[in-house]
Formats: structure tokens, sequence, C-alpha cells
């Protein structure tokens, strides 16, 4: 299979992917509590407008509405049985939409979390992992999906599970995971840890970084966590446009198309090179970050303190403290 | 990741009040058997079984919660604090019923409808049991009805709400709005949690408080208890 988003990296110096899909589809009426790939069968008509918007804004990468397409998550909905071809049809009408537009953007299989634990911690074996996922990655495949996306991952047994099945599925494929919790994943994996993962896989990912998280200032400081080691294969910036909060009834994120366009031009100059958002993101943010990144040249590195300047208070001081345990009379 | 451990320490050689905190180191390293061996110890010694709690366990999950809050301790290792407390407690439960240990109050738990994570709230639910409360866990993936029936049948004094994804987080206020519909909003204390979250819209969506970590929301549970027993006296 070629790899149409390398030979893409290979020709430009930055992309732009896209933003939310579920917080996007509340606002056109998918209920909370739903799931958002239902829609794939239910409402094709709405997910070809969501992928239309964002294909409109100009974004060159764009995720297939498939994150929660696994057994797991979707036997929640009794719709267990149905998840490979819910997978497909993702990516099948994300083909449409191109097709509609004859864009060239790339169509990028979205993979979420199984929202199990997986063992020891949990009952989650790694064999089922990979079998989850597994069928959504050639769900995916058989939809036309160009390139297989594993997003907020917390766990790194996950993500080793997730890229196996991208590879039993003969596919080019990206990963990120989420580093929410003071600049770790939940999990407590960090920005290195996680440089130091994809560095030394036999197949390695065309693209790595970071996802969802708590608003674009920790992401930019994430991202200059991740470059500061220097990895070879191209990073990737999904950050959330903001924090989630409620006005006038309905549910909207803080950041505005300028605190995201200031974000993207940050993102870009701290090391990444796929730039996008997340939950909150909408098409005018989009529009806006492309603006920016198109009409700014890519500076250097910013300091912590411009981070915090342009995009806001972090969650964390990023390399201040030290993960030290408390002093155990046992523990060696 | 993984540490080493000393078997040197014998713990039926200590005295109480090295056991103690040994015993917090323990849960603190999310040693299971050991808290398991530390309590029968303790009880032999004729320890009542509400201070086994509260001195050994609940402080020894103080002192956990702390260093989660913080980010030296993350969802791995409170996870297995959390197991060895849940070992030690499973021990003390039927000894706290059979000698009338005081009850801290009721709560229902559980996710929200859509969403299947639990990790968080079984932290809550667990050092909530850990703090003297009585806990009703309905699980994941709760529609509003689930929770309406727990709260006719149980009569809980806090119904707590767990949510890890923005696209399920919404859904506590569909359930906060079904509460206020059928007026049974004034009767409960309503606390929501999860990754996404924060205090801004646990306010927005009418809860009586957001929690960001299973401590907070221990204390927080405390706080609306003594709030709630306060103006039951006042009233009396």
């Amino acid at each position: 299979m070629t790899d149409r988003l390398q030979k893409l990296l290979d020709n430009r110096d930055w992309l732009l992917a896209d933003g939310a899909t579920g917080t996007n589809l509340f606002n056109m009426g998918l209920a909370s509590g739903d799931a958002p790939e239902l829609w794939n069968r239910d409402k094709p008509e709405k997910i070809l407008v969501l992928y239309d918007a964002f294909l409109k804004a100009g974004v060159d990468i764009f995720l297939t509405n498939s994150f929660g397409c696994n057994r797991s998550r979707l036997n929640l909905h009794g719709a267990a049985e149905i998840c490979f071809e819910l997978a497909e049809r993702s990516a099948s009408l994300a083909r449409e939409a191109v097709d509609k537009r004859t864009s060239q953007a790339i169509i990028a299989g979205s993979m979420g979390p199984t929202g199990e634990i997986m063992e020891p911690l949990g009952t989650l074996t790694f064999t089922r992992a990979v079998e989850y996922f597994h069928e959504q990655a050639e769900g995916l495949k058989s939809g036309g999906a160009d390139v297989l996306w594993i997003e907020t991952i917390s766990d790194k047994n996950e993500f080793l599970a997730a890229q196996e099945a991208c590879n039993l599925a003969n596919m080019p494929w990206c990963g990120t995971m989420s580093f929410d919790t003071v600049g770790y994943t939940m999990m407590g994996f960090t920005p290195k840890n996680l440089v130091e993962l994809v560095s030394d896989l036999q197949i390695k990912p065309t693209g790595f970084g970071a996802n969802c998280g708590a608003g674009a200032s920790d992401m930019v400081l994430t991202i200059l966590a991740i470059s500061e080691h220097k990895p070879e294969i191209p990073i990737i910036a999904k950050g959330n446009a903001g924090i989630p909060c409620i006005k006038e009834g309905s549910i909207h994120y803080s950041g505005s198309p300028e605190i995201m366009a200031n974000y993207a031009e940050l993102a870009r100059s701290a090391g990444a090179r796929i730039i996008g958002g997340c939950c909150g993101t909408t098409p005018v943010h989009l529009e806006r970050m492309k603006d920016r990144l198109e009409k700014k040249t890519n500076g250097s590195k910013p300091t912590h303190d411009e981070v915090r300047e342009l995009l806001g208070e972090p969650s964390f001081q990023p390399g201040e403290k030290k993960r030290v345990k408390r002093i155990s009379r046992r523990r060696k | 990741m993984t540490d080493e451990y000393d078997d040197d320490i014998v713990l039926s050689e200590l005295p109480d009040d090295e056991l103690v905190p040994q015993m917090h180191d323990d849960l603190y390293d999310g040693l299971n058997e050991e808290i398991v061996e530390a309590v029968n110890i303790l009880l032999e010694r004729g320890w009542m079984p509400y201070k086994i709690l509260t001195e050994a366990l609940v402080e020894g999950m103080r002192i956990v919660g702390i260093d989660f809050r913080d980010g030296i301790l993350f969802v791995p290792e409170v996870l297995l604090s959390a197991n060895a407390m849940k070992a030690g407690m499973k021990i003390l439960k039927p000894l706290l019923a059979e000698t009338g240990a005081p009850r801290m109050g009721k709560m229902v738990i559980g996710t929200v409808k859509g969403d299947i994570h639990d990790i968080g709230k079984n932290l809550v639910s667990m050092m909530l049991e850990g703090a003297g409360f009585e806990v009703i866990d309905l699980g994941i993936n709760n529609p509003v009805e689930n929770y309406l029936e727990a709260m006719e049948a149980e009569k809980p004094d806090i119904l707590g709400m767990s949510a890890l994804l923005t696209t399920t987080m919404p859904y506590m206020k569909v359930v906060i709005d079904r509460l206020k519909e059928l007026g049974l909003r004034e009767d409960i204390v309503v606390l929501v949690g999860g990754a996404p979250l924060n205090e801004e819209f646990g306010k927005a969506i009418g809860a009586d408080a957001y929690c960001r970590d299973a401590a907070v929301a221990v204390e927080t549970a405390k706080e609306f208890m003594a709030r709630k027993h306060n103006q039951m006296i006042a009233s009396a």
C-alpha cells in the first residue's frame, strides 16, 4: 500500500489536520450518550456534511467518524456485531466526500481506545485488544482509508496493540496519545516515553504525537517535550479548542478561533508538522489556523512564557517537578 | 517502573505504632497480601474494626490521594493501592456492620450513558467505602432511568456521575435536568467527575460540585454530609 501521507510529508513542511468529530456532531443534533458511529448508518448525510465542512476549511488530512468503532465500546449500544460495517462506512463516506470535491485530502481512519483496562491491572488481554483494533482497521481499510490513525491512547500496551493491528491490516499508521494529566497520560506515560516507544518499533508510524488533552497551552508544551528528543518521525499536534463549558444550555469550548490560530503557529514552531484540533475545534477554527500557518513563516521554538502569554496558563509547570514517590520502608 | 520490595519486615513483630505506618506504606505500594495480614494482626490485637478502617486504611489512602492529586502517582499505582484497600475492607466490612460503626452517608454512583470508562468511578467508590460511606455502584453506561430507579430504591444522600469522554459528559446535564423536572433535585447532592470536566462545567450543568479526583470526591462528600447534618440540627 502506498503511503499517501508520507508522500505529502515529503513535499510539504506542514499539514493541516481536521478538528472535532464528536463535539461537532452534537451541534448537528447528536444526543449526548449516543454513539456517534451509529450515524454512519443512520444519518450518513450529516456525516457527509461534517466531512465536507472540514474539506471546505482546507484540511490536508481528516479523520473518519470511527473513534469508538470497536467491539468493546459499541457493545454499549448493542452494535458490537456491526462494528466492521460502521468503520467501513465511516471511510467510504469520507471517500464520497473527497470525490465530490475532487479533493486530494487524506482519509485517516480514526481508532480510539477500547475503554477497557489492559492486563495486569485490568482484564483486557493484549491478544483481545489486537483483535478489537484489527477488526476496526480492516473495516477502515475496506472503506478506503489512506492511513490509520490511532488516537487518545493513555496506556503503552494499548498503543502497541493498536499498532500491531495496523500492521496486520498492512496499512500505514499514525499514533497519538493524550497527555492530559499534568503533562503525563492518565497512566503515567511521558512524551519522552512515547518518543522512545515509536523509535524502537519495527514498523514505524508515518507520524506520531499528542491529541486531546487539557487545552492549547498544555498541547504546545507537550509538543516541545516531544521535539526536545529530536524524533525522526514527523510530530502530530491535535489539541482541544480550550476546555468545555456550557453556554445557554449547550456545550461550547473556551478556545476562540484566534487562540487556535496562535496555537497552530506555536505548535508548528514547537516542532509539529501535522497540526489540527480535537474536541471543540470547528471548521471556523480550522480556517483561521490554516490562514495563520500560511501567512506566518515557521519561527523558533517558543519559550514557556510565550506559550503562557499567547495561549493562557497551562495546567502544569514543565520539567519542574520530578516524579518522586514517597519513601517506603519496604520498597528498595 | 517496577519496584522491588524487601521481604524482611515481619509485620507481626511490629508494635502497633510501627505497624500502622507500615500499612500506610504498603497501601502506597499497593501490596495486597501485606494489607490483609496486617488487618488480621490488628484484629487479633483487639483493635476495633472502625479504628483499623480509619487509622490504617483511610489514612493510608488519604496519602495516596495526595500524591495522585499532585501528579506523583498515576492511575496504575492508585488502582493497585485501591485494590489493596479493598482486600482489607473485605475483612472489615462484615465486622463493621456487626459492631455498628458510624455510617457517613449513602451514595449512588455510575458512569453515564454511552461511556464505558470506570477507572475513576471505581476509585471514588472504593475510597468512599473506605471513608465509611455506603456506596451503590451502578457500573457503566447508565441512562437517566437507572439513576432514578436507584434513587427511588436506595434513598441516597449523594448522587455521583462520571464521564471520561467529551461526547458523554453533557449527558450529566440530561440527568440533572430530569431530576429538576421531577422535583427531585433538591433532595440530593449531585457530585460529578471525569477527566474532561472542570469546575465551571460542573456549575453550569447544575451539579453541587465537581470533584477533580477520588480524594477530592471523598472530602467533598464528607463536607456535604456535615452540612446536611448541621442543617438537620438547626431545623430540629
